[in-house]
């Protein structure tokens, strides 16, 4: 009973404060908080990036894998999405399968890569039909204190604009030879991002923290990319006016180049 | 589909004792400890050893969920180590827990549970979860050394610290913290650890085939590579509670 009372409190005081254009952590409603990458090798993947966004962290890995393509796209390349929401990253996450919150996630960062036509994967095929690589990126979740979307996002392009795939040789009976010391660049034809912002009261606010999530009426994340176009929208919780969702739509795709500065 | 196949080396040690990576028989790899990592969790380190970056979250004493699971007269002290998908340095690793990150889960809950006063949060839970996000051998002992020191920084009262090294034989020698390659085609492996204060050990396990001789140089081995460690894991814990006592100071000067 107490909790739900100080949790109405904090969100009148939260609403009385976006309503005059404050928030509490001393940010403009259209601001991100501080973002940092961090440069030390984490973890064995073929390319990886470790982003810092305020106290949210995540952890992006790419691993590179060999294997038969689907049947309805034999000259293409395959490209999985996975994202844990680890117990370690939050006193609510529990261990376990992916639930509806991860798998949501990894759906939206997969939708913007995908739309936005960022890998080209006709160039990750080895033999068509029959041997393409598999990129697996897979996002772990470290600490969440808010706007686990667009802290997933940084990382996972990040990660795969810093990946190198091992040359794959195939000979006519089938043999596979690799050298570990011989590899090409991923190409990314773009680097989008995504743009999520929760509805307090009446306004739109930038990159929630964990206290503005809670209180928040509506969600919504965009992706967006280099050329000023939309790659990917997703509606979260509440309900927004259609003159809020298209504010929703310029607010993000402004913040494109802050955001694509820290893919380097 | 596999894309590598990894290659035994020739020799992992030579007749002098000079290991694969240059190191001597009795010597650590290089051992980073940094305590509160981690915003939301109650207890936080990340390890760096060797090759091995490891994360370390600690949440409790809290509500023990599922309720049935709970100790009336003690904590349920519950640990759970993963290795992330891209921490191999071979082929991806499938999420979740299989049948070795289970018994390892269980293993370092073993290491630690002495340590721990449970006895004062009867119906309580405190979880340990140990993330393995780059593996390099020697991962639990690097967990269960990062656990303890995390648990220190939860502020859950402890006896001592826990601290973890792993010994190995190759060839005919002992050696001291196992690398990749020793792990991998070496002749045996020994992960240990020790209550410091009073020198108990609560972590035993072993593989390979060791003479009693063998066994009792390994043993006072790791004993002898655990001094060294503890000494870090005190310098990390250490190291935190200066900064925040230099933070402080500057917050009264500024108020002042």
């Amino acid at each position: 009973m107490s909790k739900k009372i100080v949790e109405l409190l904090l969100k009148d005081h939260i609403n009385a404060l976006v309503e005059r254009g404050i928030r509490r952590d001393g940010r403009g409603l259209h601001d991100y908080r501080d973002i940092e990458i961090i440069s030390e090798t984490a973890t064995h993947g073929d390319g990886e990036c470790w982003v810092k966004l305020g106290k949210t962290q995540v952890v992006t890995g790419i691993k590179v894998d060999i294997g038969p393509p689907y049947p309805d796209t034999p000259d293409k390349g395959v490209f999985v999405v996975n994202v844990e929401l680890l117990p370690l990253a939050s006193p609510t996450f529990e261990p376990g399968p992916p639930g509806p919150e991860s798998i949501e996630i990894a759906r939206v960062v997969d939708r913007a890569i995908r739309s936005a036509e960022a890998i080209d994967l006709e160039k990750l095929v080895i033999k068509p039909g029959e041997l393409v690589y598999i990129l697996f990126v897979d996002i772990y979740a470290l600490d969440y204190d808010g706007n686990l979307f667009d802290a997933a996002t940084l990382s996972a392009v990040g990660a795969l604009s810093k990946t190198t795939i091992p040359v794959v040789h195939l000979d006519e009976e089938g043999n596979i030879t690799a050298d570990p010391n011989e590899r090409f660049k991923l190409e990314l034809k773009s680097k989008p991002a995504t743009v999520t912002m929760v509805k307090i009261g009446k306004k739109l606010v930038v990159d929630p923290n964990l206290e503005e999530e809670q209180v928040a009426d509506g969600r919504i994340t965009f992706g967006v990319k280099e050329d000023g176009k939309i790659c990917a929208i997703q509606k979260g919780p509440g309900s927004l006016s259609i003159e809020l969702v298209e504010e929703a739509a310029r607010i993000a795709l402004s913040k494109y180049e802050f955001l694509s500065a820290y893919y380097g | 589909m596999p894309i590598f196949v990894e290659k035994k080396p020739d020799k992992l040690i030579s007749e002098d004792g000079t290991r694969i990576d240059g190191r001597k028989p009795d010597e650590l790899r290089p051992i980073e400890i940094e305590v509160g990592v981690l915003e939301r969790a109650d207890g936080s380190a990340y390890v760096k050893w060797g090759g091995n970056r490891i994360l370390v979250a600690v949440y409790g004493p809290r509500a023990a969920h599922p309720r049935h699971q709970a100790i009336p007269h003690e904590a349920l002290v519950r640990c759970r180590y993963d290795m992330a998908p891209f921490s191999p340095s071979t082929d991806r690793k499938k999420p979740g827990p299989d049948r070795r990150s289970i018994e390892l889960s269980t293993v370092i809950e073993e290491a630690l549970k002495p340590v721990i006063f449970k006895e004062m949060f009867g119906g309580t839970a405190i979880d340990i979860f140990v993330e393995v996000l780059r593996s390099d051998a020697g991962t639990r002992v690097a967990g269960i050394t990062g656990a303890s020191v995390a648990l220190a920084d939860a502020g859950i009262p402890i006896r001592g610290l826990v601290t973890g090294c792993s010994v190995g034989k190759v060839g005919d020698f002992i050696v001291l913290d196992p690398g990749h390659e020793e792990d991998m085609w070496g002749d045996g492996d020994m992960p240990v650890a020790f209550f410091m204060e009073t020198g108990e050990v609560t972590l035993l396990q072993a593989d390979g085939q060791y003479t009693y001789d063998e066994f009792q140089r390994a043993l006072k081995l790791a004993y002898e590579g655990c001094k060294q460690v503890y000494e870090l894991q005190k310098k990390a814990i250490i190291e935190k509670y200066e900064k925040l006592k230099l933070e402080g100071e500057i917050d009264e000067q500024e108020n002042s």
